[in-house]
Order: C-alpha cells, then structure tokens, then sequence
C-alpha cells in the first residue's frame, strides 16, 4: 500500500478488556486526519459502542493518550500520515496500566504514584500572606519552569521498562512532579519531597532509558529531572542533611 | 533510604572502577602478546605492594558494585524483591571479596 | 521479565539498547568474575597449577570467550560512563554521542585484543 492517501484505512481495533482480540474497521482516509479522528469516525459511524477517552482535541487535556502502532502517543496530536507503517494503523490502550475496555485504561494506579512520591503542593504562606516573589532567572526557578508543562498523559508511564518491571516504581511523571516541587521555593516540604522518593520505587530505580524523554509529546525531559533527585537524595543520604 | 544509599555505592564504586579498569584493560592488551604464562604474571605481581593494593582496592569496589547490579536485575527480571533477594546478594558479595583477595594474596605473595 | 517481546515499537531507541547491553555485559562478567577469581587463586598452589589453567585457557573456544569477555568489561565500562554523565553532569543532548563513544570503545579494544593475541 505504501504511505500514500488511499481511500480507506484499515484500522486494527483493541475490543475488549485483558481478553479480546483487534478489530478491523474501514475508515475514509482524509488529510490531516489524526489518530483521535480515526477513532471518533469509528465510534461514530461504525461501533457506536467503542470505549475511548478524550476531551479537548488540542493537546492540553492528556486524556486521548493510546498506544499507535506499539508506541504510547497523544492520539489528538498525532497524524495519521506520520504514524501509517506501511498502510497499518493499530490502535491499543497505553501498556502498564489495568484495562477497562476497549481503549480505556484505569489511571488510578498513576495519579496513586504522584502521591507516594509527594507530587503536591505543600504551600508555605496563606492567602493572607504578602505574595512571594519569584524570580523566574534562579536556577531552580528556571528547573522548576523545565519540567512544569507536563499534562498527565501518562505516555511516559506506558513507555517505561522499569514501570513495567517494578510494580513499586512510581514513574517519569511522578518523578517530573517531584523534581519541579523541589525547586518550587514556595513549596513548605521540599525535604518531604526527596525522603519520598527515596524510597523503594523511587528516582534511584530509574536506568536512565531515557523513553520518557524519547516518547513526551509535550517535549519534557523527566530523565534529567529523575536525575536532579538522584544527585540531591543520594548526597543527602550519605551528607547527613535533612 | 535504604535505596538511596545502594544506589550512591554503586555509583561511587562506578567512578573508582572506572580507571581501574582502563589500567586493566591496558594491562590485559600488554600481557597477551606473545601468550600468557604464570611465570610472567607472577613476575609482575609478586612482591609488588603496589599490585597488591591495585587489585585489592578494585576487589573491594567490584564485590560491592556487582552485587547491587545484580539486585536489581533479580527484581526486575525475576520479580524477586523479598528479603531473600538482599541476603542472597550479600552472601554473592562476601563470596566475591573472598574469592578475590584470596586471588589477589595467591599472585601477589 | 522483558515480556512482549524485546522489540517493542516503544522500546527501539538508542537509549534502551545502551541500557540492554549495560546490564547483559554486566551480567556475563557477573558470571565469569568468581571464575576468574577462582582460577588466580590456583597461584597459591603453586605456580605449575596456574600454567595448567594457561594451558587450558589456549585451547581456542576458550580464547574466543575470553575476547568476549574483554569486550563486554569495555562496553560494561563505556555504557556505565554514559549513565554516571547522564546523572552526574550538567547535559544538554548528548545521549547518542555518549552511546556511540561507549561502544566505539569496546570495538577498539576489542581489535586492539585480537591483534595482540595473533601477535
């Protein structure tokens, strides 16, 4: 078939939970189509009971996140054109997170993991304190700043070997999280932050693939920031410090 | 912080392996040409405090660094996690050390 | 373990093969470092017992495995530098650049190692 626009689109369909099998459907190819352009027509127009996520269609929300052709993308974001391998187009729920059905998975397990590894934020004033200035030319500012786009997709969490071999381990996201409160000088508990990720499942399980950083649609770097932790926990572990 | 702290050993005995093993290395190339033989080894180590302590120093890093590594490979790989799996890499480690500065003794007295 | 395959689409990065050879190198020397350690010690016995173990060590599928040996504690060593730059030192990009320096490294050793048991 090659990569040219043909007419339709094969599309391999996961249905089902753990259990289930793909399903081809016969999608008009248009240009400029996206992956969540796809599978909305699918669902639309074919299989009105397909399951799938997505809200804003822009890149913002990190809801429409599956796994195209065996690589965890932003379904909203991705074209089709760029993703076709050899006119196939397969579209599966993101790995290493439990199935509900068809193309939805349960998140609960990584938004869990932001937690243990203290990936809120702890305020330091109220709202009757003076505000604080920040200046955005410190370099934990400028750290912090780095890594603070991030939209909870959970690509990198699917893209993760160590995710995938560590059920402990918490994940580039949660880790990304971290990295950006521990150079939030607003934060109240920065030394709460780095005992929590050095506990088992934490930044020192990190190998340094680097995937996260391969597959981030939104460009973030968590293997620099994961390695930020490294070299503060490490020394604190050994320092004595706090 | 028990994580933590395997993880900076293996990473500062990473960094004191790291030209002990070039000097290695070089020493291997050198020492094949022409076959190797005890008596030449031996000929270079024994007696030598220098040797000694260059092989006793990498022992010690390697018996701590190669235990760590295998730790989390039995983790991952096999899913082996318990406290089983620290006692069986200590006793891997100890047997290492012992291993190796019986060997660094037998060529270098 | 690995599970679904090694060559996941997700997988097929630099970054992923740097980190599969750093742990099956180091693996292999994991497995071949109380040997080596073991057959050292034969020294203590008496320098006729290690020239019996040199005399082993010549027969040539042993010298292919040695070779191997030496390339993977290179390769161990180039793709251990990779990581402790990674985390240690302030990067930009680098991650192929230092993946191909810790390879490039092993071959040369490797050749260098070939030559001189020829030689």
């Amino acid at each position: 078939m090659g990569d040219t626009i043909t007419e339709t689109l094969a599309v391999e369909v996961w249905r089902g939970r753990d259990e289930g099998q793909f399903e081809t459907f016969e999608v008009p190819h248009r240009e400029s189509q996206t992956v969540l352009d796809v599978v909305t027509w699918i669902q639309r127009n074919a299989e009105p009971a397909l399951a799938y996520r997505f809200a804003c269609r822009v890149g913002m929300c990190g809801s429409c996140a599956m796994t195209v052709n065996g690589r965890p993308r932003w379904t909203c974001r991705t074209h089709v054109s760029e993703v076709l391998d050899g006119g196939r187009l397969r579209i599966e729920p993101l790995a290493n997170l439990p199935r509900i059905k068809d193309l939805v998975c349960d998140l609960t397990p990584f938004f869990e993991k932001w937690q243990t590894a203290r990936g809120r934020f702890e305020p330091s004033a109220t709202r009757h304190d003076p505000m604080v200035p920040v200046s955005t030319e410190s370099p934990e500012r400028r750290a912090a700043d780095a890594g603070i786009e991030c939209i909870n997709c959970a690509v990198c969490y699917a893209a993760c070997d160590v995710v995938r071999w560590n059920p402990d381990y918490v994940g580039p996201a949660a880790l990304n999280r971290a990295w950006t409160l521990v150079n939030d000088e607003r934060d109240g508990d920065r030394n709460g932050v780095l005992q929590a990720v050095s506990q088992a499942g934490g930044c020192h399980s990190c190998h340094t693939h680097a995937s996260c950083l391969e597959h981030c649609p939104v460009g973030l770097n968590p293997t620099a920031g994961i390695a930020g932790l490294k070299r503060l926990t490490a020394l604190a572990a050994f320092g004595g410090g706090d | 912080m028990l994580e933590a702290r395997l993880y900076l050993l293996q990473r500062a005995t990473a960094l004191l392996l790291a030209p002990l093993v070039v000097v290695h290395l070089v020493v291997i190339l050198l020492a094949v040409r022409g076959g190797l033989s005890a008596a030449e080894i031996l000929a270079r180590t024994q007696g030598s405090t220098v040797w000694a302590a260059f092989y006793g120093v990498f022992v010690i890093a390697v018996a701590l660094h190669a235990p760590i590594g295998l730790r989390n490979l039995l983790g991952e790989w096999l899913g082996w996690r318990d406290g089983s799996r620290d006692l069986a890499v200590l006793v891997f480690g100890l047997a290492l050390l012992g291993l190796g500065l019986r060997a660094v003794w037998g060529v270098t007295t | 373990m690995i599970g679904d395959g090694i060559v996941r689409a997700s997988r097929n990065h630099a970054g992923f093969w740097a980190a599969l050879a750093h742990r099956l190198s180091g693996l292999a020397l994991i497995c071949f470092i109380p040997l080596h350690f073991l057959a050292l010690g034969l020294a203590i016995e008496g320098e006729a017992k290690l020239d019996t173990m040199l005399a082993w060590s010549d027969n040539p599928l042993v010298k292919i495995s040695e070779w191997g040996l030496v390339v993977l504690l290179a390769l161990h060593l180039g793709l251990g530098l990779r990581v402790l730059a990674l985390e240690w030192l302030p990067w930009r990009d680098p991650r192929k650049g230092l993946i191909a320096i810790g390879a490039g490294g092993a071959v040369v050793v490797g050749l260098v190692f070939a030559l001189n048991l020829a030689g």
